[in-house]
Order: C-alpha cells, then sequence, then structure tokens
C-alpha cells in the first residue's frame, strides 16, 4: 500500500524537479547552436534563400559557390594563411616568454610586487591610444603590412594576460617539488622544464588558448597596421559589407571557415585544460 | 660518505633572524637529529646544508670542502621532504631514476640502481604507478628511494614522518634507523618531534630561536638538561618544575617549597655550593622518578611525601597520577595499579638524585 501511494508522487516530484534544469539547459544550447547553424546553413545557400520568408532551414540545391568566392576571390585563404601564421607565432611568443616571466616572479619575486602591477598595467591603456604611434614607427622601421609586425604588436598586447594567468599557476605549485628537483641535481632550467613546466601544463594551455582566440579575432590593430600583404581573416570580412548590400553568403562562408582552427584547437587542448596534475604530489 | 661542518652560520629572511651563529660538527657517518619547536630555525638550516637557501654569514663544509656558493646539484647530498614532494606527472621509476638520468648515466646503470633501490624498500611492484595512485607510506617509502638512489655523501631528512598516522610513523622510523645502519651514511634530520629524536638519533641538537640550546647523546640531554628548556622539550610527559628556595645548614642542603613550610633534603652532592642559602631556585623532577612508595622507610635519597592524588590518568602499561606539593602540581608515573581513583591518599617517594636543579632567572642548570 504504502509503494502505491508513495511511487506516483515520487515520480512526479522528480519530473518537477527536473523540467526546469532540462528547459534551462535545452534553452542555453538552442541560445548557443542555432546562430551557428544558421551561419553553416546560410553559407551553403543560394542567394535567393538568403531572406527568404518563410525563412529556410536547409535549402533545396546547397552550393559551395560562397567558399570559393570568399576564399579565392576575396582573398579569404590569404588572410587565412596569414592569421594562422601570425595567431601561431603570437601564441608560442607570448606562452614561452610568460611562462619564463611568470616563473621568475613567482619563485624570485622578480621586481617586486610593481613589476606584477606594471604588467598588469599595461591593460589599462585604451589600445586604440597606441594606433596611431604604432602606425608611425611602423611605416618608419619598415614593419606595417608584415607579419613580423603584427606578430609583435600581438605578442605585446598578450603578454600581460598569460604573465597573469601563469604567475597565479606557478604560485600555487609547491615550492617544494623543485627543491627536491634542484637537490636530485637538476639545474633550475632543467627544474623549470621537467618539473615545473609540465605540472603547471594546464595554466600554460589555458593560457595559450586565450592568447591564440584573442589574436585570431582581433580587427583593429590589423586593420590599421596592414594592406594588402599581411591582412588578417577578420579584416576580410569588410568586403562583404559595401554599398551593393550584404554578401550574407560569402561572409558566412568564411566565417565558417575561420571557426575550423579553433575548434581544431579546443579539440587538441581539451584534456590538459581539465586534468589536475598537481593531485597526489603531496600528501593526499 | 662525509661529515658536515657549519661555522658561525646566520640566515635572515626579511625581519627574521631565522639562525644565529650555529657552529656544528657532525662527524661522517653520525645519525644527527635537529630538534625544537616551530620556528627555532632548524629547517632552515637543513635547507641551508641541502643549498636551497644561501648563508648569509658562516660557513658550511661537506667533507673537507667549503659548499657555500656550490648548487644543491653539485653538493651531492639528497634530502626527503616533509610532503615527500614526488613529481606527480613522473611514474615511481620516473622519480627515483630522475636524479640519475638529470646526470646522464647509461640506461643499464640506471635499471639495475632502480631495482635494487625498489628491492631494498619492498616497492618493486610500484615502479609504473604514479604518486595519486600510492598511499601515504608508499609514497615515503618512495621519497627515500629517491635519496639512496645515488649514494649521496650525505641525506638530509626534513620532518618526513610527520605527515604520517601514529602507527606508519612507528614502522618507518624503525626503517629509517635500520637504513642508516645498513648503509651508515651521514644522515641530518629535523623533526619537532622529541620521541624521533631520543629513538633515532646518535646525537640531538637541541635549537631554540636560532640557537644550539645543547646537543650531545640523547640520554645525556635527557639526564643532564643544561637548561630547563631542554629538560621540559624532552621527556612525555613533561619534567615537572617546582619552585623553592635553598636551605643551607653547613654541608647539607635542602629545598623549601610554597609558604606551607614544605622542605625536602637534598641528597648529598645535589645543593651546588655555588647556591647561596635562601637562593630561589626551580627543582625539575621527571614522572619517572616520583613513585609509589613501598616499605617503612624511603629509599636512601628519596624523600617519602603523603600526596592526595586529585587526577589518574590510566595508559595501561602506566597511570600518571597528578597531586600536589606545596600547592603546585606534580604529575607521577606510577605502575598501573599503584592508584585506582582520585582523592585517594598514598606514599609518594621523590627521588631527588635524579632530580635537576636551575636558576629560575636564566633557566640554566645550577
Amino acid at each position: 500500500m504504502t509503494d502505491a501511494t508513495t511511487r506516483p508522487y515520487r515520480v512526479r516530484s522528480r519530473i518537477g524537479a527536473e523540467l526546469p534544469r532540462v528547459l534551462c539547459i535545452a534553452g542555453f544550447v538552442i541560445f548557443v547552436l542555432v546562430p551557428l547553424y544558421w551561419m553553416v546553413i546560410t553559407s551553403i545557400k543560394p542567394t535567393s534563400d538568403y531572406l527568404a520568408l518563410p525563412p529556410v532551414w536547409f535549402p533545396a540545391e546547397p552550393t559551395i559557390v560562397h567558399y570559393t568566392a570568399a576564399l579565392f576571390s576575396y582573398r579569404g585563404l590569404d588572410g587565412l594563411t596569414n592569421s594562422v601564421i601570425i595567431a601561431s607565432a603570437a601564441t608560442v611568443l607570448s606562452t614561452v616568454l610568460g611562462t619564463l616571466m611568470a616563473y621568475s616572479m613567482a619563485r624570485f619575486n622578480t621586481g617586486g610586487e610593481h613589476l606584477a602591477f606594471w604588467v598588469l598595467s599595461q591593460r589599462f591603456l585604451p589600445p586604440v591610444a597606441t594606433a596611431l604611434p604604432l602606425f608611425l614607427m611602423f611605416r618608419s622601421w619598415y614593419l606595417y603590412d608584415t607579419h613580423v609586425g603584427l606578430i609583435i604588436v600581438y605578442t605585446v598586447m598578450t603578454l600581460p594576460l598569460s604573465v597573469w594567468m601563469m604567475y597565479a599557476y606557478f604560485r600555487q605549485l609547491p615550492r617544494s617539488l623543485e627543491d627536491a628537483a634542484l637537490v636530485d641535481g637538476l639545474s633550475r632550467w632543467q627544474a623549470l622544464w621537467m618539473v615545473a613546466v609540465p605540472l603547471a601544463a594546464p595554466g600554460i594551455v589555458a593560457a595559450a588558448v586565450f592568447v591564440f582566440v584573442g589574436v585570431w579575432t582581433e580587427f583593429f590593430f590589423a586593420l590599421v597596421l596592414t594592406s594588402r600583404h599581411a591582412f588578417t581573416l577578420p579584416t576580410v570580412f569588410r568586403a562583404f559589407l559595401g554599398f551593393q548590400g550584404a554578401q550574407y553568403g560569402e561572409a558566412c562562408a568564411l566565417a565558417t571557415t575561420s571557426l575550423v582552427p579553433s575548434i581544431v584547437l579546443g579539440i587538441l587542448v581539451q584534456r590538459h585544460l581539465v586534468r589536475g596534475l598537481t593531485l597526489g604530489a603531496l600528501r593526499g | 660518505m662525509a661529515g658536515v661542518r657549519i661555522s658561525g652560520l646566520h640566515k635572515r629572511f626579511a625581519g627574521v633572524h631565522a639562525v644565529r651563529g650555529i657552529d656544528l660538527d657532525i662527524p661522517d657517518g653520525e645519525f644527527t637529529v635537529l630538534v625544537g619547536p616551530s620556528g627555532c630555525g632548524k629547517s632552515t638550516l637543513l635547507r641551508t646544508i641541502a643549498g636551497l637557501e644561501d648563508a648569509d654569514a658562516g660557513t658550511v663544509a661537506i667533507g673537507e670542502e667549503i659548499v657555500n656558493g656550490v648548487r644543491p646539484r653539485d653538493r651531492d647530498v639528497a634530502m626527503v621532504f616533509q610532503d615527500y614532494a614526488l613529481y606527480p606527472h613522473m611514474t615511481v621509476f620516473g622519480n627515483i631514476s630522475l636524479s640519475l638520468r638529470a646526470r646522464g648515466r647509461p640506461r643499464a646503470e640506471i635499471e639495475t640502481r632502480v631495482r635494487r633501490v625498489a628491492d631494498l624498500l619492498g616497492i618493486v611492484e610500484l615502479l609504473g604507478r604514479y604518486p595519486r595512485q600510492l598511499s601515504g607510506g608508499q609514497r615515503q617509502r618512495v621519497a627515500i628511494g629517491r635519496a639512496i638512489v645515488r649514494n649521496p655523501r650525505v641525506f638530509l631528512f626534513d620532518e618526513p614522518l610527520s605527515n604520517l598516522d601514529a602507527q606508519l610513523r612507528d614502522e618507518m622510523r624503525g626503517e629509517i634507523k635500520r637504513l642508516h645502519q645498513d648503509i651508515s651514511t651521514t644522515m641530518i634530520y629535523v623533526t619537532h618531534d622529541q620521541i624521533e629524536a631520543m629513538t633515532l638519533a646518535d646525537r640531538i641538537v637541541l635549537m631554540r630561536d636560532g640557537f644550539i640550546e645543547q646537543q650531545g647523546a640523547p640520554l645525556d640531554l635527557y639526564e643532564q638538561p643544561a637548561t630547563m628548556f631542554v629538560a621540559g622539550f624532552l621527556g612525555s610527559p613533561q619534567m615537572n618544575f617546582l619552585h623553592g628556595s635553598i636551605l643551607r645548614s653547613g654541608d647539607n642542603a635542602a629545598v623549601q617549597f610554597g609558604e606551607e613550610d614544605t622542605t625536602l633534603a637534598l641528597p648529598p652532592g645535589r645543593g651546588r655550593p655555588g647556591v647561596s642559602n635562601g637562593a630561589a631556585v626551580i627543582v625539575g623532577l621527571r614522572p619517572e622518578h616520583a613513585r609509589r612508595g613501598v616499605g617503612a622507610e624511603p629509599e636512601p635519597g628519596t624523600v617519602r611525601i603523603e600526596a592526595t592524588i586529585e587526577l589518574v590518568q590510566p595508559t595501561g602499561s602506566r597511570s600518571y597520577a597528578t597531586f600536589r606539593l606545596a600547592g603546585q602540581p606534580l604529575l607521577a608515573e606510577l605502575q598501573a595499579h599503584d592508584v585506582s581513583r582520585p582523592g585517594e591518599r598514598i606514599p609518594i617517594d621523590l627521588d631527588l638524585r635524579r632530580a635537576a636543579i636551575f636558576d629560575p632567572q636564566s633557566g640554566n642548570a645550577l
């Protein structure tokens, strides 16, 4: 009897508790995925389907014409190549320099508290204020419209972020691990490379992802400091919004293409981002 | 293998003078325990020997060589840390072999030496595991294995057992002692635990506030403490300290406690000639030197009193009984069945031949 009376009540209460949760998650998933879906689907729609009413959820005749136009006629492929080169180089430089600087600050208190704050304070300046001086300097130093020029700018711009993320990470690594490595016969460099860096890998990877995404999507400095040669992917999108109207298909095709490297990167580093390597280092 | 000689060593951290002029000579092969309360500078001293801290003044010599300014890796010392400091991203094999790999030893030699050490410590089947898959005692063994694999000249232990539970601690303590008997390399061991110090040491160096308070063989320190601090630090339960004053008549001396005119005669030779009549003293008496009186007369050299027991703490083999002597609490270590309940009135013999007498001002033994 007890079962018969309690069971329906329990089932109802579980659904009652789960329903808002499921609805919230469903709402969020739709909120995130529908624009993405719309972008991908628009990139393969014929021009006549862009703004059709009722909306076309899947085109009857998918086409890749927007991809060829965006990548070749509008030089999207060149932009993509430039972006890959510049973003990769800036990410590597920013992460390597940031690691060294953060480690030095965390372990040797280099520069005291002032250096750490000064690094952070570099972000206080509105970036636009540096655009004109940079433009003038780059013109006279032959860095205008070069890969190297943009790599320098992006490395400097992202260093405060990578330094601070890794500074926090190195500071919470137990010092005794490196002490043990030093007594074990490693040099300071070896201790950094063989002990501290592997343990800080989640922090380093997270910083690298932030830097890469930041550089990958940066528009303003790319626009100011490049023209025909070193232009990056975001600057290509300007061409799709003209006096004659918007080229939705080409824009969506290029946007879809530009997502690929970020997604690949995300899949590659996901494992490191979630792994808590310090577990078991100390008493457990 | 080598001895360690420390001369005039000072170490300051921002605002803290952690080590204040230590002179210490540790002979080759000795097991030396640095013991003291936290903040006494013992760990700093150990880290300075390892080269993890630089001395502000003074020298550290390992063997014949002064090693100030020599990097830790070139000092040929091995260290076991309080938190084990195992590399979490390396297997047990990787942890133990790192020092050999860093020195570029041939692969076959590394294999053999790691196996031999793992065999010695009974951790062969753990070589492929990661530290997070090990229990506390296993981690401790790996940490010790990492230290002994390269036959260093000196072993340094920084409170290696303090993270283990009591039973495992006793077991590992025995293993460390056995290890020293087997390989008889110089070992310097830091602990705040006086039992570890007493059981392990060939020599105890008791530190306080950056100075060495007293050093010597464990039983010498226990039986002839130079200061009240040493007397109170070593031994558990702690030594009883009773305030009193010296009464002198001719060659005989006695101590008067409190207002109630409780006067106990000191055995011949215990009232030091330097102490004047009426001088205030502190008498230190270990709990095991207060026994239940049996027979009609106390043993020569002991003094019998009648005590009303206030508190009884049985431990199984012994019972600790608290009573008052001239208003001052005194703890006696009695046989288990000597006392059954509080309020009992029993005879207690105080063995004043074993008592220590201190100057209340300086805390030094008289």
